[in-house]
């Protein structure tokens, strides 16, 4: 779908030779840290850019090229606006309904996403959270066959994400094909068929969340401490432990240990406490997360 | 993943664009009805062209300022005419100025509405808040006893005028909206519409403005002013005000659609 993707802002290169395929019927998020050049990748995608270098194809479609063809089958949900401030929230929604032929009920829509207490406000008196599952309803409204939606619970409180996962769902079990940017790990993990992860612009994995998250060395170990750790602390411990597992700094009171989590290595990471005279604060086990997977691959952390 | 337990079929795709006429016609209206809803809008389409048209009327009267024709129907054609420039200058631009900067350009370029809809749409929109601003303008000067026999030709003329003249200020102004920030484009529409009610030969006739009074039939405010004017007064085809009309169109369209900026 997106090949060879490059898009260049200035001195800025915010997609980098960028590639990858979504499947239909199926929900496919593209997670990365913000500035990830998630938002400039769907926006190619919905043509709103020219692609500066490599080719997209949106249902087959050039969505530059074939852009009259290309949009009634499609829902976009933007970032943020998308409506005159003066429209009452259900007013716009309608609106939107009487540009397609065979739009959803309206009502029914406006139920699910919980508007109906603020369907008379005007746009620019509805909370954040109205606004963006106003634009998401205005994204679906139209029947589309395929769907973006750039981060669609940011700012949502839980109940909202949750009204707002369910109706994701069953739009991919009713064959819609969903194509979500988040910087959520729990809303990729939970929602994806597909994963692809991107930083700087760049694929740097891709796979179904077990996978990525599965994959070989598939447990971790955390270790938090109570004061910063002594000067060389990650690299005394990577020589401790050996080949076998990789050490990342999370900050500077707290490790992620991936490879074999067994006995020996816990061993190991404790008598490295002891010897170094670091008071552990907890040292947890567990199965690998997104979160720690993007760590392990950038160094980063994902969030803040 | 067709074994989901959420298939309910209400999503089944089923994707398409409403008729044209049909998308534009709800454009058109969804325009006006925010337009109207618009306090500061209606002030600049309807209060101040009547509160001028009465003062205007008024002070005539008072202080026997001479109109060959009477104060009436001399001024009439002018609020007329600044009605339209309101519309279809500062209102259109401050409105497609927020339109940018709230996204809503943006969201309804990703809509089946093609861009040509949404500029039919605008078109509309205008033409309709000039029907209700003539239908006000008109009662009132009825009452203060506007009574204008322009004939079939003239009637003719003040079409075309005001065709022409939305036309070329639509322009204008999308130029405005297209290039500038929302909150420079609110100061400029405004300082412009100022600059052209007292300036530009929109209300009075230009040719009492001395030797600026060429210069001010050459602005689209003038020649509109003077287009309806000779159309409504004397039943008479404004000839070169159309073609002055058509000359800023064709600049105001050329330099709006290499300059427009969606975003």
């Amino acid at each position: 779908m997106v090949d060879d993707l490059t898009m260049r802002y200035g001195d800025t290169l915010a997609v980098d030779g960028l590639s990858l395929e979504v499947a239909r019927r199926s929900i496919t998020a593209v997670l990365g840290p913000n500035g990830a050049g998630k938002t400039t990748t769907l926006e190619t995608c919905e043509g709103y850019r020219r692609p500066q270098q490599g080719s997209v194809r949106v249902l087959g479609l050039d969505p530059q090229a074939d852009r009259r063809s290309l949009l009634p089958r499609i829902g976009v949900m933007l970032q943020n606006g998308g409506a005159w401030s003066g429209v009452r929230a259900v007013e716009m929604l309608r609106h939107i309904a009487t540009l397609h032929a065979h739009p959803l009920d309206v009502d029914m829509l406006v139920d699910r996403l919980g508007l109906g207490s603020c369907g008379r406000t005007p746009y620019r008196r509805l909370s954040g959270g109205q606004q963006q599952r106003l634009a998401l309803a205005m994204a679906v409204i139209g029947r589309p066959e395929l769907v973006f939606v750039d981060e669609p619970t940011a700012g949502m409180d839980p109940q909202a994400r949750r009204a707002t996962w369910e109706l994701l769902e069953e739009l991919r079990g009713d064959g819609v094909t969903i194509v979500l940017t988040t910087h959520y790990m729990d809303e990729a993990e939970r929602l994806a068929d597909t994963i692809h992860v991107i930083d700087h612009g760049r694929l740097i994995a891709s796979g179904t969340p077990f996978e990525l998250t599965r994959a070989s060395g598939g447990s971790t170990i955390r270790l938090v401490v109570t004061e910063p750790f002594p000067p060389g602390a990650p690299a005394s411990l990577q020589d401790s432990l050996g080949p076998l597992t990789e050490v990342h700094a999370v900050n500077e009171q707290s490790l992620l240990i991936t490879g074999p989590a067994d006995a020996s290595t816990l061993a190991t990471v404790s008598a490295w406490c002891e010897q170094h005279g670091v008071l552990p604060e907890s040292l947890s086990l567990g199965q690998r997360t997104l979160e720690d997977v993007f760590l392990q691959l950038t160094g980063r952390e994902l969030t803040k | 993943m067709t074994a989901s337990p959420h298939t309910s079929g209400t999503f089944t795709p089923q994707p398409g664009a409403a008729p044209l006429a049909t998308q534009v016609l709800a454009q058109t209206r969804m325009e006006t009805k925010l337009l109207l809803r618009n306090g500061e809008q209606l002030l600049l389409a309807i209060v101040i062209p009547v509160i001028v048209l009465v003062g205007g009327v008024l002070a005539a009267e008072h202080i026997g300022l001479s109109f060959p024709a009477g104060p009436v129907d001399t001024l009439t054609p002018g609020v007329l005419a600044l009605g339209v420039m309101s519309t279809s200058f500062t209102s259109l631009a401050i409105a497609t100025g927020f339109e940018r900067r709230y996204g809503v350009l943006k969201r309804l370029g990703a809509s089946p509405l093609p861009r040509s809809g949404l500029l039919m749409g605008k078109v509309g929109s205008l033409l309709a808040v000039e029907v209700l601003q003539f239908a006000v303008i008109g009662a009132v000067a009825a009452v203060l006893g506007w009574s204008p026999t322009p004939g079939v030709v003239g009637a003719v003329g003040a079409v075309l005028v005001v065709l022409l003249g939305t036309a070329a200020f639509a322009s204008l102004g999308l130029l405005l909206a297209g290039a500038l920030r929302a909150e420079a484009t609110l100061a400029a529409a405004n300082l412009v519409y100022l600059l052209l009610l007292a300036g530009g030969a929109v209300v009075i006739p230009s040719t009492d403005y001395g030797a600026f009074g060429h210069v001010a039939a050459l602005l689209p405010s003038g020649a509109l002013g003077n287009g309806l004017r000779a159309a409504l007064m004397d039943g008479a085809m404004p000839v070169v005000p159309l073609l002055v009309l058509g000359v800023w169109t064709a600049v105001g369209t050329v330099l709006t659609s290499r300059t427009f900026k969606w975003e």
